[in-house]
């Protein structure tokens, strides 16, 4: 499978195994192994070919290690900078994200007869990205501005009726869709419609539990994407050196070797990583309202590390005699787990719709790599099961008496806290005489 | 207008085309809503045709003498089938919350079968099999995760008293999100397995369209089953506003009907939706009074029993009685404040849900096709029925939460907390710590004041 990169030059007839579409910030520096590794005498091709696909290769692989460094380093400073630094990131991702899809399927020609129509694809963007932010953002923003009671009025207001607003606006762009449906077009404009939704779905589902994830720590944002780079990075090198089945019919550069090695080499790496990271307050604290100052928390039982012996088997030069364990190292295994195995289909289904719509790449935004959402399809898949994975097994356990307790003394006031107990003890009284 | 002619596509055969006498009656009656969406459509239809005398048909003798048999034919079915249908929806109403429910899965079970098939391609389908399963297989997923989230709280407290089931319920409760994701996973997991060369942009759009389908089909039944367990009231009566403003626009468009109102639906008329408009909002206000007097359809069902229900209704139920002037006969009329929460229910279902029936209608002609289905007789398939239903429903329930129902507090929000994540035990041990607290605060505080 060709891939058409910026240098417009093939790369991919010496790579045997390497992933037809890497998904990951590194994604260039695995060209560049790959080119330094294949001499040029096993290309078969003439003279002139050979010369000229060795300095374009050059000079694409320049290009594509160029904007990954910046991409990374991008990355890592906005991770620095805090959690809403990290939102706004998002929030630009998916803008031309939605753009480049919206743009795909776009004929130009009808598009002409159809003032206004593009507008509509915005409005639901905006309408979607309000309801979405403001469902999450909700209680973060009423910390925020306990301060000043007008504000906080005004907050007040728009956390109540922020579902009705958004209605309201969907139902505005809905009934402007219905009188804009021109005669002879019909067809063209309920696609078009059909089309809008799937975008903003898939888009809006995957950033906003992104962002969940962001305010209830770094770590949980970092973690997943990182795990994905590092099981990119792995399948191209496992592939490169002991590539040798084919893994699925739809991208045919990927094999078993690569995947199997990948998938381990992920799970090692998330249970390393996650000690990494874990020790750091900045990563593991979650932000409770909208402010970028530094952060100081108890980061609670997950990330106390418990000290297990090192097993007997270990050589007798090893340093550490026991090794620090932090609870959440098995959590990450748990996600290593599922990224080298399943988040790979994100990939499969992305180059599946390129070939069922014939396309090359989704866009050109970044040089050497495609469009974004070449470099995001299977982070989506990995963000909305870190979200559901940290909503039922890491939140959940969280929850003892010691930590209700705490809600209640802070929260209520000592009257609501009289309230409460009074409804306990009426709920308690009926179960236990229930079952007696 | 196509004469009587109705397209029917049978499974994997040839489109058989079939003359059905439904199509005549539609001469009759000018500014009738050409795609009636309610129950009592057919009693429209009997009216239009008892209205406009056979003369006025310009046809030759006998065709007239065959359209008018036709017409009172094809009126017979739709007041048959219309009968039925506002009989058996009486009829749940009377057996209760459990019962809508079921009523409104069965609905949504149809809705989805007429979409799946709708853009289907029968000779596509024969070299994927397994693929109409993948379909269900997304709408059993839908439907765990949408009624698991409303019944949750409500399961819970139904099997309070058997030990084990309550384990069972609350494990099923804590992973209720990852079970369902694991089911979407596999599904999609699949369908990328399956996927068949030089069949990619068949499976695509038909998986496109599966998740459009069960996004449609899926918001508004949890909306409509979330509105139900706040009290049938909830759903009984923008369900009625949407009858009453077909059947008054029909009337009003009959007898004023004159400038139409969209090219979409050439049959309506601006006088049949203004006059619906004030019609329906009138009947809001009535009927919200006579439907709010009964305990039945104003208490919010906490659990899944069967049985009837008693409950403070809440200050929404509570008449307050206004001094109306000399002339009138009665000296002060009981109004519920829920009768103004009403008059809002009845201008959006006057205004903006017949946009529903227009998309619908837009949708058909866009894809070249007649009707959603044939399920009903005389009206089409089901989701021609709930066109407008669908957009009222995610109007009341939005509109529940955010003017009518209580904004749940904190203590509330905390409440929930204990009920669902703290076994019994630990309930009892976190009250215990409670009491004491809330009595050394009690000593400390009498300490201070003495």
């Amino acid at each position: 499978m060709w891939s058409l990169t910026r240098g417009g030059i093939m790369q991919k007839d010496n790579d045997s195994g390497g992933p037809s579409t890497p998904s990951g910030l590194t994604g260039r520096l695995r060209r560049r192994k790959g080119s330094n590794e294949v001499p040029p005498e096993v290309v078969k091709a003439n003279g002139n070919h050979l010369l000229v696909n060795d300095r374009n290769k050059y000079k694409s692989m320049l290009i594509r290690i160029y904007s990954s460094v910046w991409m990374i380093g991008g990355f890592a400073f906005i991770i620095y900078m805090g959690h809403l630094y990290i939102w706004a990131m998002v929030v630009v991702i998916q803008i031309f994200m939605a753009r480049e899809l919206f743009n795909l399927l776009r004929r130009a020609h009808e598009d002409r007869r159809l003032r206004g129509f593009r507008l509509l694809n915005w409005h639901f963007f905006f309408t979607a990205m309000l309801f979405v932010y403001g469902r999450i953002l909700n209680q973060r923003l009423a910390n925020t501005v306990t301060s000043d009671t007008f504000l906080h009025k005004l907050v007040s207001g728009f956390i109540k009726y922020h579902m009705v607003t958004c209605y309201f606006l969907y139902i505005a762009g809905f009934m402007w869709f219905i009188l804009t449906l021109k005669k002879k077009m019909y067809k063209y404009q309920f696609g078009q419609y059909a089309w809008t939704h799937m975008i903003l779905i898939v888009v809006f589902t995957q950033s906003s539990f992104t962002v969940a994830n962001i305010f209830e720590g770094i770590f949980w944002f970092l973690l997943p994407a990182s795990l994905i780079v590092i099981n990119d990075i792995a399948a191209y090198f496992f592939g490169f050196f002991f590539g040798r089945t084919p893994l699925i019919k739809l991208s045919p550069k990927k094999t078993w070797e690569g995947f199997i090695g990948a998938s381990f080499a992920t799970i090692l790496s998330a249970f390393v990583l996650a000690n990494i990271l874990g020790r750091f307050q900045w990563l593991t604290c979650p932000r409770k309202d909208l402010s970028t100052g530094w952060l100081h928390c108890d980061p609670g039982p997950l990330f106390k590390p418990g000290y297990s012996p090192v097993p007997q088997w270990f050589p007798q030069w090893f340093p550490w005699r026991e090794i620090p364990i932090l609870p959440v190292q098995w959590h990450a295994a748990g996600l290593g787990l599922f990224s080298s195995i399943i988040a790979p289909f994100g990939g499969f289904f992305a180059s599946g719709f390129k070939r069922a719509f014939k396309i090359k790449d989704f866009g050109d935004s970044i040089p050497g790599h495609g469009g974004i959402t070449d470099r995001m399809d299977c982070q989506m898949v990995m963000a909305v099961f870190a979200y559901i994975y940290h909503q039922s097994f890491i939140v959940a356990q969280s929850v003892s008496i010691e930590v209700i307790m705490d809600q209640i003394l802070m929260n209520l006031t000592f009257e609501e806290q009289r309230a409460l107990y009074m409804k306990l003890e009426q709920i308690l009284q009926e179960k236990v005489f229930g079952e007696s």
